[in-house]
């Protein structure tokens, strides 16, 4: 799998994303600048990492989501290729309208860091195939600013075509108030775009790759992409 | 101050120099007449705010400077120890760890959220001027009574200025201290301390070399932000604390990542002879440093110096502490190439000047010379106090058969978990991006944070600690347990402690007690880093921590680091399961004075501290490490504030396992609560404890049994169990329930 990783000026967890990239599908991946104008020829997967791009300045993502090397990846959703927006990335995908709705200020108005339990709603799906449907799974936030919020019909919507992947929960999968970290809309920790090739998501699946450190529930994600694409292939 | 500043931006007309305005300035009387003899002449106005800059406490070290001589520095594996940017250390395999620890707590204070903000962003550039990318930040913090109507603003303000900085510039804040104190209303501490790693043959330094060389200037713009910053934080607080806010800098941490990023890539590609960063005092203080340190002389032309603002006066830029600038001395034949990468990261970079063989200090705009100093003396001649100092008086040892408890130990000990110092800080650590870079091994709320080294399997272990209340009880041994309590929290996590950075908050020098206090601690410190092996390589002094004579509590905070070899041998203070074996490895007499337990329990702040036996604690500390390296032990917890049982609760609230506890061997709150130094409680299989014992004996350590662990509750013979649950609840309950109300 050839995947990119953009970089913007303010980008901070873009070595993270490239370490769990070679660590789970053995190849690093091209480091791609915020000026360029053109992704790596045989790009498969697009990833726009965590961080605060332009110091998140005017609004998270808002000035990103315009750089130069935007229109490219515009181009390559469009023709279906997969695109993954973490945190910062999430974002940014919004601003840039790739995906619906706005990250909000988390409800209790402070950046928050801690492990938090997703659900997985589905498993027929590139970005959550290496999981089950109903899986629950613990992966680091690190976020001031990720209460996903839309107008009630794009909601509506979402929910309707399934394109919720990734709901905050308890340890035990129930929806329950006290654990929806950010007071995001449904508890939605994570959706795709209408073709499902475009995956916005907050907490930070790169983070929890390696034993060695904690869970490892972070690599199902990319495991899951490695394996959409050697099927596809 | 206010009113200088004020007076040089209305127009470039030069104030006269009278004794109001040198005292306006913060130079005494005789200090002024000491410029006067060194330059020959009447200063110019500019000039008179460089000496101001150089001269004053925060950049001099006037009042400490012969004390901190007698701190050891020394040690194989030291590379660079002070007077640096920051301390180097070799940790093997061809890298380096540079760290320093900073105070920022006059403008904290004044300005919390921004105050913080440029604490962590200077000690950030200290790192990565040396050509280090950072790899962890700890922030050791103090504030007034919770009961205090400002104190809950300060905290709020503080956290979120250090969490809006170090997460925006992308590194994991892994650890610290919070506490509370009256003695801190007017004076918090904000104590910053960065770590980052470098090749050891990548090191850059401050000291230029090589005549006609370009002086380029780096990063941000420079406006008006943050004149006199340097002075002010050399001055004690009066009313008017207020009023000193414009002297508060303001972060953006947004630059700060690039000018890393930039930094770090013409580091790689070769292109820089020398490099500082701009901190206090600004452009003043890096170019003479710079100059200085490598025997030269520096000549800067202003009118090349990007401001922000028009009509900026050479006495303002050259005060000026605007955030997130360099300065570098740079190889003539690389300047296309080092232009070309900031201007990729979008960064001013311009020419400012040169070294030149005068050593002088020569400093032109709108084609005037506005200042030519001699460059040594400014630093050198600085003057150098030895302030008059009377030691404290030893109180009395507190008998434990002198107090009383006054409620059940178990009911103690739930007060005690959910008090202001010991509760859980979770509320402040959940506000830093703690996992951030993908190597946080342990994570905050331990005894040290473990950081992996890039892909293993060496680690960091890293932590801050001073207990300032045995520091105004006795600072020589204060200052020792200071020491001896980071090597012990570096232990507990299987670390060999390698060296240590310093950060002295004390009050005003100019008081004998409090200078007292200061040579005390000192003395205290040097002696336990020469019995440890542990050497300091980069510190701060911060004086004049006081409002309207009432001084801080004398506190020397250490931030020590420690290498483990193999991080997966790192041990965690959590009971890892039931029935396992629960020894104590250290002498317990039952040390009351001074403990927690006695101000929070029985309201008395008295008696001596603990005393610290050094050998002992080198003995008790390489047992306890070669247990973890063998892998015989499961949990592993230092015992510090609050004594054997605090520490016990810990590790069950941790695991959510409690243990049986056999019954105490003399007066039990003795026991339970004191403060006796050099222990540690551990962990291990029923089968293994008998070998460990075994050991112990053999290496002349105590060691005693004190039960299983097991079920929900703690519980102590002869007393109600306590459940774990309800430990938790208070341990947790705390500090969010405090900033969520109104009340304390």
């Amino acid at each position: 799998m050839n995947s990119a990783v953009l970089v913007f000026p303010g980008i901070n967890r873009e070595r993270d994303m490239a370490r769990a990239l070679k660590l789970i599908t053995g190849r690093a991946p091209a480091m791609v600048w915020h000026a360029d104008t053109a992704l790596p020829q045989g790009t498969d997967l697009v990833v726009l990492p965590g961080g605060f791009s332009y110091g998140d300045y005017l609004r998270c993502g808002a000035i990103a989501a315009r750089a130069p090397i935007m229109d490219a990846v515009r181009a390559f959703a469009a023709r279906g290729g997969l695109v993954l927006g973490v945190c910062n990335g999430f974002q940014i995908l919004c601003e840039s309208g790739l995906l619906p709705g706005v990250l909000m200020r988390n409800a209790a108005i402070k950046f928050i860091c801690r492990d938090v339990h997703l659900r997985v709603e589905r498993s027929d799906t590139p970005f959550t195939r290496g999981y089950n449907a109903g899986q629950v799974i613990r992966v680091p936030v690190a976020h001031g600013e990720g209460n996903f919020v839309a107008d009630e019909e794009t909601v509506a919507r979402l929910e309707q075509e399934g394109r919720v992947l990734f709901r905050y929960t308890a340890p035990d999968g129930s929806l329950d108030p006290k654990w929806n970290v950010n007071g995001a809309t449904n508890a939605i920790a994570g959706v795709v775009n209408d073709k499902g090739n475009v995956l916005g998501l907050m907490p930070h699946p790169e983070n929890h790759v390696e034993a060695a450190l904690g869970p490892t529930d972070g690599r199902g994600l990319f495991a899951g992409l490695v394996d959409h694409l050697a099927k596809a292939a | 101050m206010a009113k200088i500043s004020k007076k040089a931006s209305v127009a470039a007309r030069a104030p006269k120099i009278t004794p109001k305005l040198v005292a306006a300035h913060g130079l005494k009387p005789d200090e002024y007449e000491r410029i006067r003899k060194l330059i020959g002449r009447t200063p110019s106005f500019t000039e008179l705010g460089i000496f101001s800059a150089m001269w004053n406490e925060h950049c001099s070290y006037k009042s400490s400077k012969i004390h901190l001589r007698t701190l050891p520095t020394k040690a194989p594996w030291v590379i660079q120890g002070p007077g640096e940017n920051a301390g180097v250390i070799d940790i093997g395999d061809g890298l380096a760890a540079v760290f320093k620890m900073e105070s920022h707590n006059h403008p904290s204070y004044i300005e919390p959220y921004q105050g913080a903000a440029t604490g962590v962003g200077g000690i950030l550039r200290d790192v990565f001027t040396m050509g280090a990318r950072p790899i962890a930040c700890l922030d050791f913090l103090r504030f007034g009574d919770p009961a205090h109507p400002k104190t809950r603003h300060l905290v709020a303000g503080v956290v979120a200025g250090i969490g809006g900085y170090g997460n925006s510039f992308g590194v994991p804040t892994v650890g610290g201290s919070v506490g509370f104190d009256a003695r801190y209303e007017g004076n918090c501490l904000v104590n910053a301390m960065a770590v980052g790693l470098v090749q050891t043959d990548k090191i850059f330094y401050a000291a230029a070399s090589g005549v006609g060389m370009p002086i380029v200037y780096l990063g941000s713009k420079t406006g008006r932000d943050g004149i006199h910053g340097a002075t002010m934080a050399s001055a004690e607080f009066g009313e008017d604390s207020e009023a000193k806010r414009p002297t508060v800098q303001v972060g953006d941490p947004f630059s700060e990542k690039l000018l890393l990023e930039a930094c770090l890539e013409i580091m790689a590609k070769d292109c820089v002879i020398a490099i500082q960063d701009m901190g206090a005092a600004g452009l003043t203080c890096s170019a003479v440093e710079m100059g200085a340190k490598g025997d030269l002389g520096v000549t800067l032309d202003l009118d090349k110096v990007p401001c922000r603002e028009t009509g900026m006066t050479a006495y303002e830029m050259m005060l000026s502490e605007s955030q997130e600038r360099m300065l570098m001395v740079l190889k003539p034949e690389k300047e296309e190439e080092a232009e070309a990468i900031f201007r990729k990261w979008g960064l001013d970079f311009a020419i400012v000047g040169e070294t030149t063989p005068t050593k002088r200090f020569v400093v032109r705009h709108g084609g005037k010379t506005m200042a030519d100093l001699p460059i040594k003396e400014l630093g050198d001649e600085a003057p150098l106090y030895d302030r008059p100092h009377v030691e404290t008086p030893k109180p009395p040892v507190a008998k434990a058969a002198d107090v009383t408890p006054p409620m059940p130990n178990a009911e103690a000990l739930a007060k005690l978990i959910g008090s202001p110092d010991l509760c859980s800080k979770r509320w402040v650590w959940e506000q830093y991006d703690h996992v951030i870079l993908g190597n946080t091994v342990q994570r905050p709320g331990g005894d040290a944070a473990v950081v992996r080294i890039n892909d293993g399997p060496k680690a960091l272990a890293l932590t801050t600690d001073v207990t300032p209340r045995y520091c105004e009880a006795d600072p020589f041994e204060g200052g020792k347990q200071a020491v001896a309590e980071a090597w012990r929290n570096l232990t507990a996590v299987g670390a060999r402690p390698l060296a240590l950075t310093d950060n002295l908050n004390f009050g005003s020098p100019e008081r004998p007690e409090i200078m007292g206090q200061l040579v005390g601690c000192i003395r205290g410190i040097a002696e336990a880093c020469k019995a440890l092996d542990f050497p300091v390589v980069s510190g701060n002094v911060s004086l004049y921590n006081e409002t309207s004579g009432r001084a801080i509590l004398p506190t020397p905070t250490i931030g020590g680091v420690g290498l483990i070899e193999d991080f997966t041998k790192s041990t965690t203070l959590a009971f890892k399961a039931a029935d396992e074996a629960i020894l104590l490895i250290g002498e317990t007499k039952g040390w009351l004075g001074q403990s927690l337990y006695l101000r929070d329990i029985c309201e008395r702040e008295e008696g001596a501290p603990p005393t610290v036996d050094l050998a002992v604690e080198r003995r008790n500390g390489d047992f306890v490490r070669g247990l973890i390296g063998d892998r015989v032990v499961t949990a592993v917890h230092d015992l510090s504030d609050g004594g054997l049982l605090v520490a016990l609760a810990e590790m069950a609230m941790a695991a959510g396992i409690g243990a049986e506890l056999d019954a105490a061997p003399f007066a039990a709150h003795a026991f339970w609560f004191g403060e006796d130094q050099g222990r540690y409680v551990v962990t291990a299989r029923a089968a293994e404890a008998g070998r460990i014992e075994a050991r112990a004996h053999a290496a002349g350590v105590p060691i005693r049994t004190l039960g299983v662990t097991g079920g929900d509750a703690l519980t102590l013979a002869g007393e109600r169990p306590i459940l774990v649950a309800k430990l938790c609840e208070a341990f947790e309950g705390w500090l969010p329930a405090y900033m969520a109300s109104g009340v304390p």
